[in-house]
């Protein structure tokens, strides 16, 4: 389940010279793509080999596409800690003018309209001064994280594990900002929209909606800040909305436009896409497609082992700590089982510091090999709702929610 | 891989640089992405597509796809002219369609083995 770096470039990196002698742009006009040497992660599954490039801000991270952007973490960032490093957080955009070119905090407003008794604009200064800061560490997970080992395999971009992370984001509640502008009776959703834009007038901006008794809640975040740090560029900057414990299409990046409705928004990035099969497991037999569909909403149960790659070696007899992470959608983790054998037995596993309900939990267990050749590692989450994950893939035509039991297989010598 | 749009899309193209090049206020921060590298595979269709798909994203939208059916590609075109808007003339599908299938596609099922073939019946 581990992407291992593998080194196609000599010694003397070509493309790193270039680019530290600012040549890049006129070297890549050649098409030359061969003879650019690059360092190269591989997914494990088809068509699974990424360049590692680094962006502004950005350690080299797995490129998926270019324009617009979408960067994965590499999967072993989660064994370094709890909290992804902003200069590690994935990057995931939609439309083609993506991220916007140039940005001034100065002059940036948030604007609330529609269904309010006082429209208003917002300066980041003002977020920050009139507003109660909060804090709240919190996973952003991408929708289609994993779906690259969807099978049988479907479009879409074809990730690894790593377009998730868990970061501590800072800002002001989005329901005192909707309420220092009065929400107006009758109002129904909110719609979230962002700097990011379509290049053709003809495609659809990239807008979400959420119920307004959930933009009330409480929970949500006008975020300003990321581990302490202002918003990485790609992630946001300078102002992105957080919605802990659901799926990153609702984290609607550079956000400066905020308008209640009195109906249910129905724009393309509502309906049809980022749906999922309306049933409890929001799947379907693979290869088929569902009759009714509702829009992706909180994250299901999910857990990794993060110390071990696939192939790793161990030794019999000799006892050393497994590590990984689980998540869920913000209902808190119950208990996390380990198995040595395939499944087949399960010993729980001991959760790590309690960050909050939204947060990535560390998890460990000793493991002492008992015997020599392949040893076949599962983990297995619970929440305190008891809902888990499956043992074989859920499916459905998107790629979404995918939460199977993940499985590593070392080699005991 | 020869880049091939339309004139009105060539106008869309200069105004971006145009809009990119503007004298910036002093508060303004700017972020340029890094380039894209990525290219279709050549061969026939290729400057088609460069034309039709380029516009709007990176070549690596098609080529990080796994292999897909020749009617989950013509859903994924479908599903740029209806849903995304893009000018994708009708007469152009065909041909386009062909470049998807045939470089990031699985060839068709064969339909079901015919039964050995009968030797030709001799002429009476």
């Amino acid at each position: 389940m581990q992407q291992l770096p593998k080194r196609t470039g000599t010694p003397f990196n070509r493309r790193r010279f270039l680019r530290a002698a600012g040549w890049v742009g006129a070297a890549v006009t050649g098409g030359a793509g061969a003879a650019l040497a690059e360092d190269i992660a591989r997914l494990p599954f088809d068509n699974g080999e990424r360049p590692l490039v680094a962006y502004p801000q950005k350690r080299p991270l797995l490129r998926l596409t270019s324009r617009p952007p979408q960067l994965e973490t590499p999967f072993s960032v989660f064994n370094e800690g709890v909290i992804t490093p902003n200069d590690a957080f994935f990057v995931r955009y939609h439309l083609t003018v993506s991220p916007p070119q140039g940005i001034d905090p100065d002059t940036f407003r948030l604007e609330i309209k529609g269904k309010v008794n006082t429209p208003r604009e917002f300066s980041l200064a003002e977020l920050k001064a009139k507003f109660e800061p909060v804090e709240l560490v919190a996973v952003n997970q991408c929708s289609g994280n994993s779906r690259g080992f969807s099978e049988p395999r479907v479009p879409g971009g074809q990730l690894g594990h790593g377009a998730m992370g868990n970061a501590r984001w800072k800002g002001a509640r989005l329901t005192d900002v909707l309420n220092a502008c009065g929400v107006a009776a009758g109002a129904k959703q909110a719609t979230f929209n962002g700097l990011d834009r379509p290049l053709l007038p003809t495609t659809p901006d990239f807008i979400k909606a959420l119920d307004i008794d959930q933009a009330l809640d409480g929970e949500l975040l006008l975020a300003y800040e990321m581990n302490g740090e202002e918003l990485p560029w790609l992630n946001g900057f300078p102002l992105r909305l957080v919605v802990p414990g659901h799926y990153g299409t609702y984290w609607v990046k550079h956000l400066n436009e905020i308008t209640v409705l009195d109906e249910v928004f129905n724009g393309f990035w509502m309906s049809p896409a980022y749906r999922i099969p309306d049933n409890s497991c929001g799947c379907v037999e693979p290869g088929t497609t569902a009759k009714k569909t509702i829009p992706i909403t909180r994250c299901n149960v999910r857990s990794f082992i993060t110390s071990l790659a696939d192939g790793a070696p161990v030794r019999v007899g000799e006892t050393l700590t497994v590590k990984g992470i689980a998540f869920d959608g913000g209902y808190g983790l119950r208990e996390i089982d380990f198995s040595e054998d395939g499944g087949q037995t399960w010993r729980a596993a001991t959760l790590g510091r309690d960050l909050g309900k939204y947060s990535f939990r560390e998890w460990s267990v000793p493991f002492t090999p008992a015997r020599g050749g392949t040893l076949t590692l599962k983990v297995k989450a619970t929440n305190r709702l008891g809902q888990s994950q499956p043992l074989e893939p859920l499916w459905n035509p998107s790629g979404y929610m995918r939460n199977v039991v993940e499985t590593v297989r070392v080699t005991a010598v | 891989m020869r880049f091939s749009p339309s004139l009105s899309l060539t106008a869309v193209a200069a105004a971006l640089v145009l809009a990119a090049d503007r004298p910036l206020p002093a508060a303004e921060r700017t972020f340029t992405l890094p380039p894209e590298t990525a290219r279709l595979k050549p061969g026939p269709g290729a400057d088609l597509a460069a034309g039709q798909c380029l516009l709007c994203h990176s070549a690596d939208y098609i080529s990080t796809q796994p292999k897909l059916s020749q009617a989950v590609w013509q859903a994924e075109i479908t599903k740029m002219v209806q849903k995304y808007g893009a000018p994708i003339p009708t007469n152009n599908v065909p041909a386009l369609l062909e470049y998807l299938v045939k470089n990031y596609g699985v060839a068709p099922t064969p339909a079901p083995a015919a039964p050995a073939a009968a030797p030709a019946p001799a002429a009476k």
